[in-house]
Order: structure tokens, then C-alpha cells, then sequence
């Protein structure tokens, strides 16, 4: 409860992640977003009669790299459920999942914000489960038709479930949450996360809690869904913590009275608002069973320490030591390292480079990143390595570059392609001995008798225009040695 | 002897010696079906030209001295619940009345390569739901010994095929008695393998954690023959089991040494026929006759078997049977309101599952959908598994004791079709002696050995612990060297000139 609202915010995330192995989680089939309708399926995954899953390993496999991320416990023994429902894009009538003993539990994210909008703190996470993924059904609203059509593609690619505590206590929490759990899972390489694809997907649960004359009360659970960005997220569960205060105020229903049941409302981005969707109180009771066609999973604990030593180092760890081995700020390697494992690999290279990690820091959220960002590429795509960009950083710090000359061959360098030294003479760049640019400071200062008074009853800043003067005769001077010179020059004068 | 009347046997010797080609044999059995279809309706679709196809190929590369497979040649009748990729696989539902599977249930696949003849499909129960073949959507089975009685079920068709000379070889499948009790029905030999044992990719599902597939034939050694291409572990059947597979053929010749059977006393206790007992008491004593002592074993959760497994395979039944929901493939029924209150797809799986499935299949789903429900689950599924454990266990305990355990298949010989449509749980008593060895995962043998006063057969069953299928059909075949039950012919069949 804050100062501004007179509630507090309850929220829990549902997360499911599509794991990125290469065939199915039951079948054979390859798993891949984007292919014709039905073109990837067989007799299993399309839930053809007398079919038989048969466990793809690989995604067990992931799924417990993904639960070590999250420092769940991995229990040596998990089984499979069948969740019995009927919908259109579920050709089994069933999905199989994981009921009473999931493949982890009991593990936890934790979560801070450099900027400070709240304060570091541990989110729970109570399960992460595998479980295959439906198909998907295609309204055919141009040609007017009753009709869907189903396309099953999609049908049997791995899901893991990842259940929050309802540890968040406000939608920059959960934004937050978000981006942290799908930067591990990247780093991980379970999945490549992308939600438009929908290969990361979101359902929130929320409600308050408030305090009523010294008497705790708490609203009514809604399950949120429906949303299809991080942004989306926070839009969604801001305006249902206020709908539910205002509801609340309205009704004074509270969770548990009688009557009062779980309601799924759907996230309309657009509108920005939620709307109720049916309630699914009668085919809320999935009648699971354990899944009689495949045998149980067992791992040993020496497999799983097998996988724990192959994790890596994962995002908090690599915040830690960049702060520490490159005294950055926090800010920055948050930006860094949020970037992804490869952008930090880049980091490490050029930093050992030019041995200093701010310069780096510096060089790769300015210039970098910017490209990268603009040409909508990853750092895999770039095309200056470490070491070049270290090359062109190192003249830059023996001045024999400015700056912003530094920045032009960089240009050159990525929008050409070519090596620093063709980057330089592709802009003419040549270095300027000291005798000529000396030269060229007492010609300047010769023309400019109004300067040389400047500075001399002490308006230093004058010398700038001298400066400027001498980058247009001779874009490689530079400019600091320039500017000394015309000062010392006049002072003579 | 005219043809139909060898066994598979030494159908595949005159073969091998060229004293007879497939083609002649696919021919005598394809007559054999035609003559006798309208009588008993043991098949609900054969393919004679392809059939006879597959013959001529097969003696055309035995006759070019090509390497052959072990049943080449031998036709056989195959269960319509076992996907097949050139014919309609209908479950004997009208849910599936037109289904073409586009691939070959793992077994087909096995009996293909090794050159048997598939003749066609088996009438059976509804989805394999049901102990006497009245329940497909084809019309009952009857029974070739006496055509107003019922050839037992689900694989009805598959045993009725057999006794009538229709094959010489079948596959069943069994869930609570489904190949046993229709043997027994028939007089015929049923194996119902160790759980795993035989793969099930593309047996439609029942009851899942049941459901075996298993030959039938006349003797055991043609059951055994059938066995060596069925068995073994098939990467796509998770539960199937790894291991070598036995020449069950050459190890079922082996003679019995001091073989120690278990009777089940509970087996002969409140509702058995006094002509069962009678006849399965002799043969007790034929066994002991072949130097088999007998041992006295209590399986004290048995009587709780039928409770458990009306509960656990119609749970998983109401789940495996979930698919067929007119969306994807098979029936879907037509002029779907579009005003319920639920939307015309809910509308369209109600009508479709309404009209697509029969009565009995409909009760189990309900059974099963109630068992699973919120806040029955412990009572019922729960329950029901612990039970399932105990009984495995009792069988474990027995089998510390004896080898193998020996009582009836069948309450009761066959009964008069109809008579028991009225009253299922009548119907599932009958399953009594034979749901323990699905429960637990075992082994089990139905063997002829005797007729009633009716003209009814009757068979005695035989079990053993898990992957003992080589001794059972050792036994059976000891029994079958030293009696002729398994010669008899039904008076359907009998050539008229030769009776008397
Ligand atoms: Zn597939």
C-alpha cells in the first residue's frame, strides 16, 4: 500500500514459453513457427486414431535448464496428466500436461530496478511445468463463414508453464518480472521468446487487498488474458487494479463471499480496457488423470548436476561482476546485459581490448546499439568486430582521432563494410603533422584580430570559432591540439 | 482334409513343399467367408481381389526361390480396431463407418512384412466395448457352434472368423477379456500378451493402460507362430517393452517338467456353470495327467477386480474417445442448430457424439467422465487404482508359489444373443475371471477344452507372470498334443456328405 492509492496490488503470472527444440514435444515433427497450415503435423500430433506420443527427451531437458534458471527444486521423478477438455484446435480432446508433480518447483526470479521505482526484491516461482501446445483456430471472418479453420501446426510444440507466486505487488513489478524471465530464458537458450509469434505468452491473475477500518479485505481474482506485449501487461493490470477498486467500492464484493467466482477477462490493447469473457465455471473441471501412454520420467541427481553446471552465467551473476570488474554503473550494465549474452560477449572483447570498460560501455550504447537498433539487426549482424572497434577506439584515445571523426569512420566502416584503414582513407583521413597545423593556427589567427583580443582580455570560449575555422580547411586536424595551440599562439601574440 | 481344415501350420509346410500355393489357399478361405458371411457376420469388410493379390505375389516369390516372410501366405483376419492404411478401420462404430487411416497400425506392419495375407476386418463390440459382439454397428456376431448365441466379445469376429474356417489366424485385441472369452466362446486358442509386449500404435485406444493386442488361431503352435511376429519393443510405443523375442513356435514343442499350477479357489465359488467347472476340473486333472502338480491359491482382492475395472477403463475410454468429435475426421452430424446456448461447435460435438456413438459406448464414457469428475476422483479413480495394486500384488505373491495359474475363461458358456443387451452389469460379470490378468499387466491363455450338452465350447484359462508367454504356450500346446478339442469343427461347417 502506497501513499497514493489505498489498496495493494496482488498480481501472479502465468508464463508459457515455447521451447525451441527441433521436432515436437510427442512426435517427430519439426517445430517451427510459420509454415503452411498443416504441413507439420503426422498421426500423433494431429491426434489421429490408435497414435502414440512418445517423449521427445530434448524438452524435458530444456525445461530443466529453464527450472535450474529459476532455482527450482527438480524432483528425480515427474509423470505426465491428461487435461480433458474439448475445444476446436485440440484434436485429442485432451492436452497433455502435468497435474500433482511437475517436472520443478519451489524456485524463484529475482527482480530490481536501477532506476529505483521499487526495491530489489525475490518472486517466487511455485512451478514450471511441460506440456504440449494446441493448435490454433482461423476465423474466417472475410468470407462470412460459420466456419473456422484449424490449423495444427502448432499442435504438440513444447510448453513450459511458469507459475509466479503472487509476489508482485504492481504492473512495473510485472514488466519487470517479465523482461527478467525472458532474458534468462535467452541467455539459456530454452526459447527464443518472441511473443508476436507467440512463442511467449502471458495470463496474469490480480486482485487487492485493502484495509477497512483496521479489517483486511481482498476483491475477487480475475485472470487477465489476452495480452500481447510486455506493454500490454502493465496497460492491462493498471486499469484492472482500478476497475476492481472501483467495482469494489460499488458492490463491496469480496473473494470468497458466496457466489463469487474466478472471472477471465480478455485485454482489448486497443480499447484499453478488459472485458469479462464467458464463464468457464463448468469446463473449469479438467477431470486430469495420469496419462496412461507414457511412461514416467526419472533423472538422477548427477544428471542434474550435469545440467547445472552447464547453465552458464546467467544474467544477475553478470550484472554483479560487470558493476565490479569494470566499476560501471548499474544503469549501464543493466542496459548491457538486458541486451543479451552475445552484446555482452562484444562488451567483453572490446573492453579487454582498449582495457577500459566505460569507454566501451560508452561506445557500444552510443554507436552500436543505435545501429542495431535502427537496422533492426542483432549484434550477430554487425559488422565491426571487437577487435576493429577496439582498433578505432585506440586511435581515438591517441588523438589521432577526434571523437566524433571516430564516429564518422565507424559509419563508414559498418555502412561500407570496409577495414579501419579503407574507412579512413575512404574520408581522406590522413594524420597532420604539428608543423602544418601549427601553420595553419598563425594564418588563422593573423585573420582574426578580434579573436586574438577575445581570448586575450580572457573570453577563452572565442578560440571555438578558430577551431571550427581550421576542421573546414582541414578536417583532420585535431581539434584539442588546434585549440591549445591558437591559445598559446595568441598568448604570444 | 480340404484346406481350411489345416492349421497354419501345415498350411506353411504344403507351401513350402508345393503342395499348395497361397493363391489356393486365400481362395478356399475367401469362399469359406462368402458361404458363411450372412450366417455368422464374423467380418465387416474383406477386399477379395486384394487379397488374392497379395497371394499370387507371395507364391511368385517363393516360386522365383526369393527369401519369404514366416507367414507367407497364410491369410488372416484382423481386429477393426487395428488401423490399416488400404481399408476403412471403423472401430465397428458408425463414428468411423467410412474412416480411412493413413497409416499401418505397427502390427499390421509386422504381419506385412511377414507375408501374411490380410483378408480383412473383424466385426467386433463398438470400440471394443462390450463381451458379445452385439454392440457393433454392423450387426452381432454369431456364434459358428450355434448361431442364435453369441460368440463372445469384443473380438468376436476375429474368433467367430476362426472357428468357421473363415482364417486359420486372427488378431484380437483384449482390455478385460476381449480375446480370452471369445475363444472361449468359439473354441478357439486366444493369447493375450504381457502388458508391452506387442506394440499398440494403431490399435484404437480403450482403455489404454489395458489394451493388449494378441493372436488367435486354432492351435497353440499357430498362436505361437503369429506371437514371434507380433512381439518386441517399437519406438513408437513408449510403453512397449524391450528384450529378445522368443521363437515362441519352436519353444511351445518343449515338453513340460514339473510344471507347479495354481487353482484359484475363488474362481470356482458363486456363479459358475456347473458344465464350466465340470469341464475345466478334467481339464485340471489332464494337466496333472501331464505331470503338472496342482497347488491351492487364495487371490484375496480378486472379487474387487470387476468394481476396479469398470472404473479405470471406462475413465480412460471417456478420455481416448474425447477425439472423435466431428471436427477433424469421421462422422459429423448435419443441421447443427446455430441457437443453443453453447455455440453451433458445442452444438455440432453433442449432435455428432449423440448420433456417431452407440448406447454402451455412451454409458462408459458417462462412467468414465463421472469417475474422473471433481470431488468422485478419489472415490472412484483413485480408489480404483489401489485396488489395481493390490490385485498385482496378490499375482505376485501367487507366482511366488506356482508357475502358472489355471481356471475358467467364462462364467458361463455363450448366451443367447440378446439376452443379456438389457443388463449390463449381467454382461460385465462375465468379464469376472478374466479383468485380474489386465489389471495386473499379465499374460493370459484361453484354451478350448470341452463342449457343453448344448454344443457350446468351453476353454480353460491360463496364466502367468509377466513375459511368460512361452510357457503358456507350451502348456496349451502339452494339452492340445494329448486331446482333439481343438479338432472339432462346428456342425455350420461341416462338410453335409460326411456327417455320420
Ligand atoms: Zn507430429
Amino acid at each position: 500500500m502506497n501513499d497514493l492509492t489505498p489498496y495493494t496490488t496482488i498480481i501472479g503470472l502465468e508464463v508459457h514459453v515455447q521451447l525451441s527444440t527441433r521436432s515436437k514435444l510427442f512426435c517427430r515433427c519439426e517445430n517451427r513457427y510459420g509454415a503452411e497450415p498443416n504441413t507439420l503435423t503426422c498421426p500423433v500430433c494431429a491426434g489421429l486414431p490408435g497414435a502414440l506420443p512418445v517423449m521427445n527427451r530434448k524438452a524435458y531437458e530444456l525445461s530443466v535448464r529453464a527450472a535450474l534458471g529459476l532455482h527450482c527444486e527438480i524432483p528425480l521423478f515427474t509423470k505426465w496428466d491428461r487435461k480433458n477438455y474439448f475445444y476446436a484446435d485440440l484434436p485429442k480432446g485432451f492436452q497433455t500436461s502435468q497435474f500433482d508433480l511437475p517436472l520443478s518447483q519451489h524456485g524463484y526470479l529475482d527482480i530490481s530496478d536501477p532506476k529505483g521505482k521499487f526495491s530489489d526484491k525475490r518472486i517466487g516461482i511455485i512451478r514450471a511445468h511441460l506440456e504440449e501446445d494446441a493448435g490454433k483456430s482461423l476465423h474466417d471472418e472475410v468470407a462470412r463463414k460459420a466456419d473456422s479453420r484449424i490449423d495444427l501446426n502448432r499442435c504438440g510444440t513444447p510448453l513450459l508453464e511458469i507459475v509466479s507466486e503472487p509476489d508482485l505487488r504492481s504492473p512495473e513489478e510485472a514488466g519487470r518480472y517479465l523482461s527478467e524471465l525472458k532474458l534468462l530464458l535467452e541467455y539459456l537458450e530454452v526459447s527464443d521468446c518472441n511473443m508476436q509469434e507467440g512463442s511467449l505468452r502471458v495470463d496474469a491473475n490480480i486482485n487487492l487487498h485493502l484495509r477497512v477500518d483496521g479489517e483486511f479485505k481482498a476483491t475477487p481474482i480475475v485472470e487477465v488474458k489476452n495480452m500481447n506485449s510486455f506493454r500490454a501487461v502493465q496497460r492491462a493490470l493498471a486499469y484492472e487494479a482500478s476497475r476492481q477498486y472501483d467495482q469494489w467500492q460499488e458492490s463491496g464484493r469480496c473473494l470468497g463471499d458466496p457466489g463469487v467466482t474466478k472471472e477471465t477477462r480478455g485485454w482489448d490493447d486497443d480499447a484499453g480496457v478488459s472485458r469479462s469473457q464467458r464463464s468457464k465455471e463448468e469446463s473449469s473441471d479438467y477431470r486430469y488423470f495420469p496419462e496412461p501412454d507414457l511412461p514416467p520420467v526419472v533423472i538422477t541427481e548427477a544428471e542434474v548436476a550435469t545440467h547445472r553446471l552447464a547453465l552458464g552465467e546467467l544474467p544477475a551473476a553478470l550484472r554483479t561482476r560487470l558493476v565490479q570488474e569494470y566499476q560501471l554503473p548499474e544503469v549501464d550494465v543493466d542496459v548491457l546485459v538486458n541486451q543479451g549474452r552475445a552484446l555482452v560477449e562484444y562488451f567483453l572483447l572490446l573492453a579487454g581490448a582498449i582495457n577500459d570498460g566505460k569507454i566501451a560501455s560508452n561506445w557500444i550504447q552510443q554507436d552500436v546499439m543505435r545501429y542495431l537498433s535502427e537496422a533492426g539487426v542483432t549484434i550477430d549482424d554487425y559488422p565491426v568486430t571487437a577487435d576493429q572497434l577496439g582498433d578505432l577506439i585506440a586511435n581515438v584515445l591517441a588523438k589521432k582521432l577526434s571523437t566524433s571523426r571516430g564516429r564518422e569512420v565507424l559509419a563508414q566502416m559498418v555502412s561500407a563494410g570496409e577495414t579501419l584503414e579503407a574507412a579512413m582513407q575512404s574520408l581522406g583521413i590522413v594524420e597532420v603533422d604539428s608543423a602544418a597545423t601549427e601553420q595553419l593556427c598563425r594564418e588563422l589567427l593573423e585573420a582574426n584580430p578580434k579573436v586574438v583580443a577575445d581570448i586575450k582580455e580572457g573570453k577563452i570560449k572565442a578560440v571555438g570559432a578558430l577551431v571550427g575555422q581550421a576542421k573546414q580547411q582541414n578536417p583532420n586536424v585535431q581539434p584539442q591540439e588546434v585549440r591549445d595551440l591558437c591559445l598559446r599562439l595568441a598568448g604570444e601574440m | 482334409m480340404a484346406i481350411v481344415d489345416y492349421t497354419a501350420t501345415e498350411l506353411l509346410e504344403r507351401m513350402d513343399s508345393r503342395e499348395l500355393t497361397s493363391r489356393e489357399i486365400t481362395a478356399a478361405y475367401l469362399a469359406q467367408i462368402e458361404r458363411y458371411h450372412g450366417e455368422v457376420n464374423a467380418l465387416v469388410r474383406w477386399d477379395a481381389e486384394d487379397a488374392m493379390r497379395t497371394a499370387e505375389a507371395i507364391d511368385a516369390r517363393r516360386e522365383g526361390g526369393e527369401p519369404v516372410g514366416v507367414l507367407a501366405g497364410v491369410p488372416v483376419v484382423v481386429k477393426d480396431n487395428l488401423c490399416t492404411s488400404d481399408h476403412v478401420t471403423s472401430c465397428a462404430s458408425k463414428m468411423l463407418a467410412n474412416y480411412l487411416s493413413p497409416y499401418d497400425a505397427t502390427v499390421i506392419k509386422r504381419l506385412k512384412a511377414a507375408d501374411a495375407v490380410i483378408l480383412g476386418k473383424g466385426n467386433m463390440d463398438e470400440f471394443a466395448m462390450g463381451a458379445s459382439t452385439e454392440t457393433s454397428a454392423f450387426g452381432p456376431t454369431h456364434n459358428p457352434w450355434k448361431l442364435g448365441y453369441i460368440p463372445g466379445g469384443s473380438s468376436g469376429g476375429s474368433a467367430a472368423a476362426v472357428a468357421s474356417a473363415m482364417a486359420p489366424l486372427s488378431l484380437g485385441s483384449d482390455t478385460g477379456g476381449s480375446i480370452r472369452q471369445p475363444s472361449a466362446h468359439c473354441g478357439v486358442v486366444g493369447l493375450k500378451p504381457t502388458y508391452g509386449r506387442v506394440s499398440r500404435y494403431g490399435l484404437i485406444a480403450f482403455g489404454s493402460s489395458l489394451d493388449c493386442i494378441g493372436p488367435m488361431g486354432r492351435t497353440a503352435e499357430d498362436v505361437a507362430r503369429v506371437m514371434s511376429v507380433l512381439a518386441g519393443r517399437d519406438p513408437r510405443d513408449a510403453t512397449s517393452i524391450a528384450g529378445p523375442v522368443p521363437r515362441y513356435e519352436e519353444s511351445c514343442r518343449e515338453p513340460l517338467d514339473g510344471v507347479r499350477l495354481g487353482v484359484i479357489d475363488e474362481q470356482f465359488g458363486e456363479g459358475i456353470d456347473d458344465e464350466v467347472a465340470d469341464k475345466v476340473q478334467t481339464a485340471i486333472r489332464q494337466f496333472e495327467a501331464l505331470g503338472a502338480t496342482v497347488h491351492h491359491i487364495s487371490l484375496p482382492h480378486i472379487r474387487y477386480a470387476i468394481a476396479a475395472y469398470y472404473i479405470i477403463a471406462p475413465s480412460e475410454a471417456s478420455s481416448n474417445l474425447a477425439r472423435f468429435d466431428g471436427a477433424h475426421y469421421g462422422y459429423r452430424a448435419k443441421d447443427i442448430s446455430n441457437d443453443e446456448k453453447d455455440g453451433p461447435l458445442v452444438a455440432m460435438y453433442r449432435k455428432t457424439r449423440q448420433e456417431g456413438f452407440g448406447e454402451e459406448v455412451k454409458r462408459r464414457i458417462m462412467l468414465g467422465t463421472y469417475s474422473l469428475s471433481a470431488g468422485y476422483y478419489d472415490a472412484y479413480y483413485l480408489r480404483a487404482l489401489k485396488i489395481r495394486r493390490l490385485i498385482a500384488q496378490d499375482f505376485a505373491d501367487a507366482y511366488k508359489t506356482v508357475d502358472f495359474l489355471i481356471g475358467p475363461v467364462t462364467p458361463t458358456p455363450a448366451f443367447e444373443i440378446g439376452e443379456k443387451m438389457e443388463d449390463p452389469l449381467a454382461m460385465y460379470l462375465g468379464d469376472s475371471y478374466t479383468v485380474g490378468a489386465n489389471l495386473a499387466g499379465l499374460p493370459a491363455l484361453s484354451l478350448p477344452c470341452g463342449l457343453t450338452t448344448a454344443g457350446l465350447p468351453v476353454a480353460v484359462q491360463l496364466q502367468g507372470p509377466a513375459l511368460s508367454e512361452e510357457g503358456l504356450l507350451q502348456l496349451a500346446c502339452a494339452f492340445q498334443q494329448e486331446s482333439d478339442w481343438h479338432l472339432s469343427r462346428p456342425e455350420l461347417i461341416k462338410p453335409k456328405d460326411q456327417n455320420g
